[in-house]
């Protein structure tokens, strides 16, 4: 099928499976602030291995499961204990039981290996993973963990989601938290061990984490987020497979992680609103708009004393007004005027201008929202006169039109607002004082 | 001979290797404790994890460069991406806004896949093999062997010792401006340091310690000695400066134990030594002297056993006030205050302190025990009055207050509230207030 031999389809399926189950699973983890567990699930898995083995005396990948399942717990909660019982904090507490426990399993291991059969365990597989020699049994026990796993997040999805958000109000409605905290622990376990010989030890704290992170930049809905994690998941699994397939025999289980992180990458540039690239355009445009208020707002105040007559405002006058660079108010001026709200009075060289028709509404606008709040400064917040035009030149920008109308109402029934008109600032309009403000 | 150079060691009658192995050891072990420390305190014990196993592919990198095993290429190579891994977990955390922790796993697995990769590409080349990283080749590294002055060390101990005595010297020099930055960052760069810069250090020193000591004793237990000697000391001292001389010791000590119990078994070395380490932190939390569990125990314990006292000897106040002539059998007395193990103690205490008596048929107070007693059952019925009158509590709401708070009020606590009641004669439910006679300590009436 598609030109792949049989092996590598199934290296295919149960890598992406396990990342599938890997990136739902750890969304949770991820959510939770509780990224690094699966790192020290992973590490704390050692031990059990080398014992299940020990006292098994061959390779079994169930009784292997066991063991790591068990000493993962053991090592959950020992992280549990030493952050409620002690004044060790929980990173201190996650990185002990990763290394203390690995030692011990890396003692172990050293054990085993002297042992006459130990060669035979392949517990060092465990520790970078051999994605390479997976065989249908590993296959069946991803395909039995995924299935286990995505049924117990469907029947639990309500539990889980109010755990997840809520800790403490989930306790109050009575849901059973610390039963509910544990499964979701031993998902994570399960999942872990099921994807250590295939991808090792660090690699598959990457498969839980990286899934996870790199959704959440698409989406502020559970659903959504696990969906997508899922994903992204069986993505990088399928990819980074693929990959390693392709290319000249490079170890798959650093592959698939490097896919994942490709997508982590991609995610965190490209996704809508919460994407970087999105985030520097929303706060450009941001930028953007206020320095046009503020430009309008200093073409009305500069020509107040004269309406409704227009006034011709140099650009020099703008310059001092609000203590910006001649460059700045150029820029400034140019794209108010591509969008007709100021127009150059005489020559293009005389540095005239005047506001249009449009410019002068959009600017009486500004304006009034900006004395609106000063007044509500000065009047409920007792902000003195002198210092509320700074304030007030913050918050202008961001107020939404609801909290204006509000505003409005509120101020025009005390009597203090003119009804659809501009009204006088509180506070003198000193040029100087302004533009000392602005560049304070 | 290195024995004679470091009497201590004679002590064992350790031979070549295993004065190599020991030493190297306790150098390591002292770097990784002593920036373990400040790790600890600025809540970044997991940095350093993440760094050890990030400088994977600055390893590869210094070789892939230099084609050689040399370790300074290697050194500058992984101290640039052990850099670059905190600085990549920051850009993530503020820019990206990437929860902390998610960002780390993010930015250490990924580099660490970069680097498997890597040295996949050069092993062919070369006997650098990821596994070498995690576990070390103590005993081998041990045979190579330099000459410094007229004496032979191996040559770990020599690098070793050098970093160890940089890490010393980091620590003495910076240590005022490392304090600060631990305990308050932003009260650091009020007073003019630059947090980040000192960060920065921190990270450059436990990616130098993780490189330098990773072909030796590989990162396993690099990892263990950042964290758990520091968390170890924490558990013993609130001072710093003590932290850092535990935490050192305690580096020692699982060096020097680790390879006593390894050896024999023919266990990893360093995977033992990481063993005891987490050994001596679980004693340090069960025995440390004010944080330890026991200790903490033992002081919950003292007061569970002071408050019932107390309870057995207001119980008896009351008991005397409803039915004076009959005496309250003693396990009538243990069932009320909910039976078990303390109730017992607690009555055995009282008996043996004086406070009570044993009378024909059952307990009552002693005069010494009566005065304790019309001292609580006062605050009791007292802090009951001020429930309700200045606080406007419901009747029905004021017993369950006034049984904890009974324990809590001190003389002046009583005095205030008698005062703020107006003194009253009896409490909300009608029961008198006892006065002061009779009492030894004094209750704060106004006549």
């Amino acid at each position: 099928m598609f030109g792949l031999q049989y092996n590598t389809l199934l290296v295919i399926a149960g890598t992406g499976l396990l990342g599938l189950s890997a990136g739902v699973i750890g969304a949770f983890a991820v959510l939770r602030r509780r990224a690094l567990m699966g790192d020290a699930l992973s590490h704390a898995a050692l031990p059990g291995l080398c014992i299940a083995f020990m006292l098994y005396g061959e390779r079994n990948f169930l009784v292997f499961m066991i063991g790591a399942v068990i000493s993962g717990v053991i090592g959950v909660l020992c992280v549990s204990l030493l952050r409620h019982h002690t004044r060790i904090k929980e990173d201190a507490a996650i990185g002990l039981v990763l290394s203390v426990f690995y030692g011990a399993g890396i003692v172990l291991l050293s054990i085993i290996q002297r042992q006459r059969n130990g060669q035979q365990a392949g517990l060092e597989s465990y520790l970078f993973g051999q994605t390479a020699s997976m065989v249908m049994q590993d296959l069946a026990t991803i395909i039995g963990v995924t299935l286990l796993t995505l049924l117990i997040l469907l029947l639990f999805y309500k539990e889980f989601k109010i755990l997840s958000f809520d800790r403490e109000f989930a306790a109050v409605q009575g849901w059973p938290t610390l039963f509910l905290d544990l499964a979701m622990m031993v998902l994570l376990v399960i999942t872990t061990v099921a994807g250590l010989p295939a991808v090792g030890v660090v690699l598959m704290a990457a498969l839980l984490i990286i899934p996870g992170v790199s959704a959440r930049f698409w989406t502020d809905r559970l659903d959504k987020l696990l969906l997508l994690a899922g994903l992204f998941g069986l993505l990088s699994g399928v990819i980074g497979t693929l990959l390693s397939d392709k290319l000249d025999d490079l170890p798959a289980g650093p592959v698939i992680v490097l896919s994942g992180s490709i997508i982590f990458f991609l995610s965190m540039l490209f996704a809508p609103r919460r994407g970087v690239i999105s985030r520097v355009l929303q706060h450009l445009a941001l930028r953007g708009r206020v320095a046009r208020q503020n430009l309008l707002r200093s073409f009305y105040e500069l020509s107040e004393p004269d309406l409704p007559a227009l006034k011709t405002v140099s650009t020099e006058a703008l310059v001092h007004h609000r203590g910006w660079t001649l460059g700045e108010v150029k820029r400034l001026l140019n794209s108010a005027q591509a969008e007709k709200q100021i127009e150059p009075v005489g020559a293009s060289d005389a540095h005239q201008w005047r506001l249009t028709a449009a410019g002068l509404s959009a600017a009486a606008d500004v304006v009034r929202v900006h004395r609106l709040w000063e007044i509500f400064l000065i009047e409920h917040a007792d902000i003195a006169p002198d210092h509320v035009d700074r304030d007030a030149d913050q918050i202008e920008h961001i107020l939404s039109p609801e909290l204006i109308a509000r505003l409005e109402s509120h101020l025009f029934n005390a009597g203090r607002w003119p009804k659809a008109a501009v009204p006088a600032s509180p506070h003198k309009i000193d040029a100087g004082v302004m533009s000392a403000k602005e560049s304070a | 001979m290195p024995q004679s150079l470091l009497p201590i060691f004679a002590l064992f009658e350790y031979d070549k290797i295993s004065f190599a192995i020991v030493a190297t050891a306790i150098l390591v072990n002292v770097s990784c404790a002593l920036l373990g420390c400040f790790l600890l305190l600025r809540r970044m014990s997991l940095l350093g994890d993440a760094i050890s196993h990030a400088i994977l592919p600055g390893l590869a990198l210094g070789f892939m460069l230099t084609q050689s095993r040399a370790i300074w290429p290697m050194l500058a190579g992984a101290m640039f991406v052990g850099v670059l891994t905190a600085l990549l977990t920051q850009v993530l955390t503020r820019w990206a806004r990437v929860p902390e922790d998610a960002a780390m796993g993010v930015v250490f697995t990924s580099l660490f896949a970069i680097g498997v990769i890597m040295i996949h590409r050069v092993a062919r080349q070369v006997d650098l093999d990821a596994s070498c990283v995690l576990y070390g080749m103590l005993e081998t590294a041990a045979m190579d062997t330099t000459t410094v002055a007229g004496v032979t060390l191996p040559r770990t101990v020599l690098t070793m010792g050098i970093v160890c005595a940089l890490v010393i010297v980091f620590v003495v020099l910076l240590w005022k401006e490392l304090k600060i930055v631990s305990f308050d960052p932003d009260l650091a760069t009020t007073q003019g340091i630059n947090a980040n810069v000192i960060h920065y250090l921190l990270m450059s020193m436990v990616a130098a310690v993780t490189v330098a000591a990773f072909e030796a004793v590989g990162s396993i237990l690099v990892v263990a000695m950042l964290i758990a000697p520091a968390a170890a000391a924490s558990m013993l001292t609130d001072r710093m400066s003590i932290m850092l001389l535990i935490a050192a010791l305690c580096g020692i000590a699982s060096a020097v134990i680790g390879r006593e119990i390894a050896y024999p078994l023919g266990a990893s070395v360093p995977g033992m030594m990481s063993v005891v380490a987490g050994a001596i932190f679980t004693l340090a939390v069960i025995f440390g002297p004010s944080h330890g569990l026991l200790i903490k125990a033992l002081r919950r314990w003292k007061l569970s056993l002071r408050i019932v006292r107390e309870d057995v000897l207001s119980m008896l106040y009351r008991w005397d006030e409803i039915s004076p002539e009959r005496a309250l059998q003693r396990s009538q007395a243990q069932a009320a205050l909910g039976g078990g193990l303390l109730p017992r103690f607690a009555i055995w205490d009282l008996l043996r302190d004086g406070r009570i008596k044993r009378e024909a048929d059952g307990v009552a107070l002693t005069e010494r025990g009566r005065r304790q007693a019309q001292t609580l059952v006062k605050s009791h019925r007292l802090w009951e009055a001020y429930l309700q009158k200045v606080l406007g509590f419901p009747a029905d709401h004021l017993h369950a207050s006034a049984d904890r708070t009974e324990h809590f009020m001190n003389e002046g606590l009583v005095r205030q509230v008698a005062d703020a009641v107006d003194n009253p004669r009896i409490d909300p439910h009608g029961k008198p207030i006892p006065r002061r006679e009779g009492s030894r300590v004094d209750l704060g009436e106004k006549e």
